[in-house]
């Protein structure tokens, strides 16, 4: 079976001057979910903008479905839908009027289209406000609109640029469900994200972009792997002082009722509470001081601008 | 894309253009059927009827045509210009850019709209008109194949300049500087045989003289300049403008990074 998106060394250079990619290569499977992360200016956008046919690539070539961007633009973009970063609907016009408009670019018949507005404005809980100017609506209810234009010619790629960026927690947290969800019923899809929980949440596989070029492509499982320590915080109740006489974790005191443990791979949390027992310290609470994938992603960037 | 799914994303595009200019049509139908009352009371009525006759008219009969046609490209320059920039600006153009729409299906979507405009405000003119003036119909097939023509050419250059376009004075430039005195100097309230013979072969440059006399023949039947030359020089803009419309869609220029 073909890939559902493969990239093939992939260039864009802006003004004969910036490389913003410098050749990238990485495939996306039938009914995968996948993390594009990268920091700020990576090449993330660029790599999302050529394949939405927004910015013209510079070299390389990219096939959806099997089918090459170069000589088969349209039936590639039948396949594609894309929720980019900013609002890019028409402020002017009527909220359901928007995704009617957008399954009509895509030869879709007025009845069907009707009801295509209808379902997806249901399912992201906008069909209220269909006859609502859509420069009215709130910021959490415009990226659902995105969402919701997106998918009106039902793709079987959908790419979202972003899509949760400003959203408030439990907005978020509804977009996940649905994302998942028609993930679930086929649909492949791309993210990306700043927020990495939310790749770790939803992503199976996971591609870094840093300065135009691919550093990390694999399964979530594998990459989260190499993570060789990973750091927790403690609230705790007792004398810090004697903390610093366990032997083989580096612990660092915040405060006086709180202690970060950094834990090795191999080592277990087991051996630091019976060892925070014998101490007569009591522990509270305990968190991930960051997310983990947070810490391999900023170890990766790190290491790449080290090389 | 099949055809017909074509067929249905021009459908979209020229309904969503007649909704753009209907629902605000105090900034699209009103002020041009105003402007022209106006020209039709001072031009026609006041000053006209001391002019006397043109070419064997009243003068009012003489610039009706002129004035219809002047509506008629103004706003279907307008139309286009101001619509695709307004895409451009609000980045909605990018819901067609990700679309499986052709090009050409683009290009005469608009095109169609900036028509349908053109042709919406040329018929408003047209009943006011009918006020003031004695019009008759000479040649139904030149008025209207006249018209249509110039409504399409003048939409495909709005197209262009809309494209180009990268703030809301771009899209003013040309109207006012290029089309408005081209309207004015192209025949709409004189003869150009009335002009000394430098600046008769000047107005002969111009393209906006033809699609004035065409359609004044389609009405009156009296032209300044033969009917052929009408539908060549209108044939010839056409397709020198679409296809430079599409040469800049197929790029992506002022759309693509």
């Amino acid at each position: 079976m073909s890939s559902a998106l493969k990239i093939s060394g992939l260039k864009k250079t802006y003004g004969n001057t910036f490389e913003a990619l410098k050749g990238i290569d990485f495939g996306v499977q039938p009914g995968d979910f996948m993390a594009l992360l990268g920091p700020n200016g990576a090449g993330k956008s660029t790599t999302i903008g050529i394949i939405s046919s927004l910015v013209n690539k510079s070299g390389g070539k990219v096939e959806v479905f099997g089918k090459d961007m170069d000589t088969q633009p349209y039936e590639c973009k039948l396949d594609i839908g894309i929720v980019p970063q900013e609002f890019n609907f028409n402020q002017f016009e009527k909220v359901g009027n928007i995704l009617k408009t957008q399954a009509g670019y895509f030869g879709i018949k007025p009845g069907l289209a009707e009801e295509r507005a209808e379902k997806y404005l249901k399912l992201l809980g906008l069909w209220e406000k269909r006859d609502e100017m859509s420069r009215m609506l709130s910021g959490g209810m415009k990226r659902r609109l995105m969402i919701a234009r997106a998918l009106v010619h039902e793709p079987r790629l959908l790419i979202l640029d972003e899509p949760t960026a400003g959203v408030d927690i439990e907005l978020r947290r509804s977009m996940w469900d649905f994302l998942r969800e028609i993930n679930e019923q086929g649909t492949t899809i791309i993210l990306t994200t700043h927020y990495l929980e939310e790749a770790e949440q939803l992503c199976r596989t996971i591609a870094i972009i840093d300065q135009g070029e691919i550093i990390e492509n694999t399964d979530m499982k594998s990459l989260l792997k190499q993570l060789d320590k990973e750091t927790f915080v403690l609230d705790v109740q007792g004398d810090l002082e004697k903390v610093k006489s366990i032997q083989g974790y580096r612990i660092n005191l915040v405060d006086e009722h709180c202690i970060e443990v950094e834990v090795s791979k191999g080592q277990t949390l087991n051996q630091l509470f019976s060892d925070l027992s014998e101490l007569n310290i009591e522990i509270i609470s305990l968190r991930n001081k960051a997310n983990r994938l947070e810490e391999l992603f900023v170890s990766l960037v790190e290491n790449k601008g080290a090389a | 894309m099949d055809f017909f799914s074509q067929w249905v994303a021009f459908q979209t595009i020229v309904t969503k253009e007649i909704r753009r200019f209907t629902r605000i049509w105090v900034q699209t139908l009103l002020p041009p059927a105003i402007t022209i009352a106006l020209y039709f009371v001072i031009f026609g009525n006041l000053i006209g009827s001391r002019i006397g006759t043109m070419n064997g008219f009243d003068y009012i009969d003489y610039i009706v045509p002129g004035l219809i046609m002047m509506s008629v490209i103004t706003n279907s320059y307008s139309n286009v210009v101001s619509s695709f920039f307004s895409t451009k600006f609000q980045r909605s153009v990018e819901e067609l850019m990700v679309s499986p729409v052709p090009n050409y299906v683009i290009i005469g979507g608009f095109v169609t709209g900036g028509v349908c405009r053109g042709l919406a405000v040329g018929g408003i003119v047209t009943i006011l008109a009918l006020g003031f003036a004695d019009l008759k119909l000479t040649n139904i097939f030149v008025t209207l194949s006249v018209v249509l023509l110039t409504a399409a050419m003048f939409s495909l250059a709005g197209f262009i300049n809309a494209v180009y376009a990268k703030s809301f004075d771009d899209i003013s430039i040309v109207p006012t500087f290029v089309l408005t005195p081209l309207t004015y100097l192209g025949g709409v309230f004189y003869s150009i045989s009335l002009l000394p013979d430098f600046w008769y072969n000047v107005s002969l440059i111009n393209p906006i003289v033809y699609m004035v006399n065409g359609f004044r023949y389609g009405i009156l039947g009296v032209s300044d300049v033969s009917l052929w030359v009408t539908y060549g020089m209108l044939t010839l803009f056409i397709v020198s403008l679409y296809t430079w419309a599409w040469y800049l869609l197929s790029r992506g220029i002022g759309l693509r990074q």
